[in-house]
């Protein structure tokens, strides 16, 4: 279990490192499904398999449907790499090194590592109950909002009314 | 709870050895004596026309926007689902007024011919 751990943050790593080091926008994009492929593994490691299955279905499918139509829309060309600095060039990667330093510093000795807390139960019944038990208004509002986004979405992209 | 999963590592597994290994072999085994008509991008058979890289209608946008939003809505239909016999008729009513409000978001979609693509 740990070991599908590791590889699912080695993969979700080197995804990220790669939506970073691409050059042509739409490589970043598809690096970026597999980053969150990955992360999906994680939270069912995690034992939310509902949280899961919404990151593959929502984020890695909708929602880079997006990504890639706003890369369209842009009409984003491969980048050119800016001739760089000499200031970030000098001094970029040791105040990097000094940041991650810290950071580290701060998480291991501010949260030692222990077990994970017990999670609570995130199975989809569970999460039923939850949202039509203790949570009927906000679920009810939520689709007052999706109908606002759907009104801004229309006026945002309709030339006439 | 996790061993319920193990299906799906098997699929994944068995996705990534098929895909990887067909790819491969084709990349070790096949001949490869490229022509310029081999190469060139393939659009169904015809004969590329222009630049791919060009400005796409904002349709596209619009119906992919479209499309979130109802995949969210969907995405609540899960644990509700789940859930339905234990709930009764509250979960009915509750899921009814959900969808009726996003249903009157369709309505105007409708009614502004933003689903109508010649417009």
């Amino acid at each position: 279990m740990l070991a599908i751990f590791y590889m699912a943050a080695a993969v979700a790593v080197l995804a990220a490192m790669a939506v970073v080091f691409q050059r042509t926008p739409v490589y970043s994009a598809l690096s970026l499904i597999v980053v969150l492929g990955a992360l999906a593994v994680v939270y069912l490691l995690l034992d939310a398999p509902f949280i899961a299955m919404i990151q593959v279905i929502v984020y890695a499918g909708a929602i880079m449907v997006l990504f890639v139509l706003v890369i369209m829309l842009l009409n984003a060309r491969p980048e050119e790499p800016t001739r760089g600095s000499r200031f970030a060039h000098w001094l970029g990667v040791p105040l990097l090194i000094v940041f991650l330093g810290e950071f580290s510093y701060l998480i291991f000795r501010r949260f030692p590592a222990r077990a994970a807390p017990s999670a609570a139960d995130a199975s989809p019944e569970a999460i039923g109950h939850l949202l039509f038990r203790s949570y009927v208004l906000p679920f009810e509002v939520t689709s007052i909002l999706i109908v606002v986004a759907i009104l801004g979405a229309v006026v945002l992209a309709k030339k006439q009314l | 709870m996790l061993q319920d999963y193990i299906p799906v590592l098997v699929q994944l597994i068995a996705v990534v050895a098929v895909a990887g290994g067909i790819l491969g072999a084709s990349a070790l085994v096949g001949k490869k004596r490229p022509t310029r008509e081999k190469l060139s991008p393939y659009e169904c058979g015809s004969v590329p026309v222009g630049n791919a890289r060009e400005r796409f209608s904002i349709s596209f946008y619009l119906v992919g926007m479209l499309f979130i939003l109802f995949d969210v809505e969907a995405v609540f239909l899960y644990p509700w689902a789940v859930v339905y016999k234990s709930l009764k008729w509250f979960g009915f009513i509750e899921m009814f007024v959900y969808i009726a409000i996003l249903l009157a978001g369709y309505l105007y979609l409708w009614k502004k011919g933003a689903l109508d693509w010649s417009r």
